[in-house]
């Protein structure tokens, strides 16, 4: 029969033992699932590793807590659908760490904003929003205009993130300062960024130095634009 | 220690054979018909198990009979809506939009698809009902810079200004003053003869030089009295309607290093027919040609 209660409860080891059991039965019901991610991840086309720039800007992205109100993860409703397109898939955001979903959205989603507004308008947005959305809330980052990118060190940052499994190359990581100058730069030549980094959107850059403000655009002008849905079936899309 | 299980003097009702210094714990069960909401309760979840999403198992999981998706869910839901305005939609997309404009009906559904759709992706930049913004052109005025018909406008939507479309409408006003083709005062006397169509130069004022720099340089795209030519993206600058500022200090930094704006193309988030219904929406607000 069962071990009686008062059995357990008079035994320390028992009870130690036993309470573990319990314990990792919980555990393993949360962990064991990660061990299939290979298969929870959607297989699409065109998602890569962000450009040096864009991961610059991501970084501020997350300084500035642009989390906080606005979320990158639009969900499989449909409404949601119609309002900001495509539902985000999971190997969206499989090189973002961590990953942008959030569950605040005091601004909108911007999981596809990339492509959506032009670059100068970004610019003239985040310098003042109000300029161009009246009844918003949005602070003012303007000093971001002002304020030199801290890039020394991008090639480390790349290397860091390919430690937690980012598939930057030898290449990209000894290239990141240059592809990081090219793509704030118009009048650069843009061939090995593209390379390295397919549909890289240059933005247009004071021609001065590289501002914080152009690595947040690059990165904002990126999101949700990598994988072609015309070309992805949606029952693909469903595993 | 765990003593006999007996009635409790005070209450009535049983102990549970626990006592800690002398408290015994009473055994109160649950109330029975909450017991079996409980246990019917259990037994619903495994319907559910059944019919929906829900065990993992090695490289999959059970799909469920019903063969639920939240993500097919909000698919078939989209297009249920879609449903709706299916036939007009399909006989937008289908038809030349200038016929469109001749179907009341249509035009109904069109300007309303259109209006929403304008609220949503044009507004952040053109304005509430295209009213313009600095940099960003007023859309109910008859100043056109690539046309103002519906099928210019259709063109422009689709495939956007300067955007990334192979197709985008493309003008590049060079940089006159900073690449050095013009000096700062042949820039000057150009911003005259300019500042004179803007009336912010006095008309009594001697505009030959400027006149004359005006026709080496400017008159290929911006025409020989500053009407603007379409084909080139060459923006009139006669029109008194001004897309910056309208002051001649703007001019000289114009002409010295221009600034271009950049419209999105729309045809990889909105299909043909949403895009013509922008257009006749756009179309109606005022300056359509």
């Amino acid at each position: 029969m069962f071990i009686k209660h008062q059995t357990i409860e008079r035994n320390a080891i028992l009870l130690l033992v036993l309470a573990l059991v319990a314990i990792s039965i919980g555990g393993l019901v949360e962990i064991i699932p990660l061990f299939t991610i290979e298969t929870t991840v959607e297989h699409v086309q065109g998602v890569r590793p962000y450009s040096p720039l864009e991961q610059a800007g991501r970084d501020i992205y997350v300084r500035e807590g642009c989390y906080v109100c606005h979320s990158q993860m639009i969900r499989a409703l449909k409404d949601e659908v119609e309002r900001y397109g495509h539902y985000s898939l999971a190997a969206e955001s499989m090189y973002d760490h961590p990953f942008q979903w959030g569950s605040k959205r005091i601004g909108p989603d911007l999981a596809r904003v990339g492509g959506k507004y032009s670059s100068d308008w970004h610019y003239a947005h985040l310098k003042n929003p109000q300029a161009l959305v009246p009844e918003s809330l949005m602070p003012h980052y303007a000093f971001m205009a002002d304020t030199a990118l801290s890039y020394d060190n991008i090639g480390d940052k790349l290397h860091t993130l390919r430690i937690v499994g980012v598939p930057y190359t030898d290449e990209q990581i000894a290239s990141a300062k240059s592809d990081l100058e090219t793509q704030a730069n118009p009048q650069a030549d843009s061939k090995a960024l593209l390379a390295h980094y397919p549909k890289a959107n240059t933005v247009p850059g004071n021609g001065k130095q590289v501002t914080e403000l152009d690595a947040l655009v690059a990165y904002l002008q990126v999101l949700g634009t990598e994988v072609n849905f015309a070309d992805t079936s949606e029952e693909s899309l469903r595993q | 220690m765990p003593t006999k299980i007996e009635k409790d003097s005070h209450t009535g009702t049983d102990t549970t054979g626990h006592v800690w210094d002398g408290i015994r714990e009473l055994n109160t069960p649950l109330p029975k018909w909450w017991l079996y909401v409980f246990i019917a309760t259990v037994i619903w979840a495994l319907g559910w198990f059944l019919l929906y999403p829900s065990i993992p198992y090695g490289s999959g999981y059970w799909h469920g009979l019903l063969g639920y998706s939240s993500r097919g869910d909000a698919m078939s839901g989209l297009a249920a809506i879609h449903e709706q305005h299916k036939d007009a939609m399909d006989k937008i997309a289908k038809m030349p939009i200038a016929d469109i404009a001749r179907d009341p009906k249509l035009m109904e559904t069109a300007i309303t698809a259109g209006r929403i759709t304008f609220a949503n992706n044009c507004q952040p930049c053109h304005g509430p009902n295209g009213a313009g913004r600095v940099g960003y052109p007023a859309l109910g005025d008859d100043v056109w810079l690539w046309g103002g018909k519906l099928t210019d406008i259709e063109t422009t939507l689709t495939h956007g200004i300067r955007s990334s479309d192979p197709d985008a409408r493309q003008s590049q006003m060079p940089a006159f003053g900073a690449d050095g083709t013009l000096k700062p005062d042949q820039i000057e006397a150009v911003a005259d003869y300019v500042g004179v169509w803007w009336g912010v130069v006095p008309a009594s004022t001697d505009t030959k030089a400027g006149a004359q720099i005006y026709a080496e340089n400017c008159v290929a795209c911006h025409g020989e009295k500053g009407e603007g030519n379409r084909d080139a993206g060459g923006p009139p600058l006669n029109a008194k309607v001004h897309l910056y500022d309208g002051s001649r200090a703007f001019i000289v930094s114009q002409v010295n290093k221009p600034q271009q704006g950049v419209m999105p193309n729309w045809n990889t988030r909105l299909d043909p027919a949403t895009i013509k219904s922008v257009a006749l929406f756009v179309h109606s607000l005022g300056g359509g040609e």
